[in-house]
């Protein structure tokens, strides 16, 4: 479990860091986190650190439930210019949205179209791989 | 934990794509993870039609012939024309015209890859090419592999999970790469199917034969996987519908 929080957020960092390489200002938008009292019984709330990428700060928070990721928060991410939005609206969903399938479909390995070097940073394999 | 159940994944960029293991340790302490590796890479300098000085580029340039090229070579375009006699020219090693047995070589290559595991001593292991999966034994005892197959149509959802022990699951489409597989009839991109996977014991002929079907068409492409022994084949058309071989089912995981 520990190993898969660690990957995640490993992974959403570099997903933002591939994305581009130029420097931009700091602008970024902050969601308060979830307070563990509002949670269900039984669940918890882990924020990850927060990775400092080449377009600003990302942070993530878990929501656990046992040995299980039950949902993923963004807590921080860069919100400036129209590739931050595409990593917002795009990438960052994307990525949770295939690590908790992974996950909840208890899947070793995933067989789809021929990915790209590229592809596979986004792809259900990639989140697999570093221990959804 | 005992030495048997503990397991290493790794992910290797190679030949455009992303291989990824699942391996026990001892395949990485006795040597065959590294081997297997090094059969990628060996396997990508022999056979890239993007490296001038492979040995498929200088056979498609007539600077070689098959018996100047490394052995597999020629093991490679034996398999690649028996796949296009049998799917009716719907497979071809020279698609575009050009000499390129890359839709025959990455399966190829990941059967291989796995067996070479398994002669070390692996009894289970996984191994997925960029969406092309050969695997042997299972997940833990008595349990198979799961694998899911990728929604074409849903980014990130699967359209359904195969148990898959000792066997290959392929899977051909335009999700990841567009429309690069061409009808060698009419030298245009297929319509009408969105990805087909088929199932089955060789992932040489499971990748092949997806290829082909994929060029088919729906139609086509169902009668001819029904006529396969040994392969069962479930498929996605552009509008969203589903098709299974008859023989499919079986290899269908439990929710």
């Amino acid at each position: 479990m520990r190993r898969a929080i660690l990957a995640i957020i490993a992974t959403a960092a570099g997903i933002v860091a591939l994305l581009s390489f130029k420097t931009h200002s700091a602008e970024r938008t902050v969601v308060p986190p979830t307070p563990t009292a509002s949670l269900p019984p039984g669940e918890r709330a882990i924020a990850g650190n927060v990775a400092n990428t080449v377009y600003g700060p990302v942070q993530i928070q878990l929501v656990v439930d046992a040995s299980k990721i039950v949902k993923v928060n963004i807590l921080e991410q860069p919100s400036s210019t129209q590739e931050d939005m595409q990593i917002g609206q795009y990438a960052l969903p994307r990525l949770i949205a295939e690590t908790l399938t992974a996950q909840s479909a208890r899947i070793d390995a995933v067989s789809g179209a021929t990915y790209t070097s590229n592809g596979y940073i986004q792809s259900l394999q990639s989140a697999l791989d570093n221990g959804a | 934990m005992d030495a048997a159940t503990v397991r290493v994944r790794h992910a290797e960029h190679v030949m455009g794509t992303v291989v990824s293991f699942d391996v026990p340790v001892s395949a990485r302490h006795d040597g065959s993870l590294d081997a297997a590796i090094r059969l990628l890479h060996w396997t990508d300098r022999v056979f890239s039609p993007y490296r001038a000085d492979s040995d498929v580029s200088l056979l498609a340039r007539a600077e070689v012939t098959v018996d100047g090229c490394a052995p597999e070579v020629a093991e490679v375009l034996t398999g690649c024309a028996f796949v296009r006699e049998l799917s009716g020219g719907y497979f071809t090693a020279e698609p575009g015209g050009r000499l390129d047995p890359s839709g025959y070589v990455k399966g190829w290559v990941i059967e291989r890859a796995a067996a070479l595991l398994s002669h070390a001593g692996s009894a289970d292991h996984l191994v997925n090419g960029g969406g092309d999966v050969q695997c042997a034994g299972g997940r833990g005892p008595g349990q198979p592999w799961r694998v899911g197959v990728a929604d074409p149509l849903r980014p990130g959802h699967l359209a359904l999970v195969v148990a898959a022990r000792d066997c290959a699951v392929a899977t051909s489409g335009t999700a990841e790469r567009g429309a690069h597989i061409i009808d060698p009839h009419t030298g245009l991109p297929p319509a009408g199917l969105a990805s087909i996977t088929m199932v089955g014991p060789s992932l040489t002929l499971a990748d092949a034969y997806a290829t082909a079907a994929f060029a088919m068409g729906p139609a086509r492409a169902r009668a001819w996987t029904e006529s396969l022994d040994g392969y069962e084949a479930f498929a996605i058309t552009d509008s969203g519908d589903t098709w299974q071989t008859s023989a499919f089912a079986p290899h269908i995981a439990p929710a």
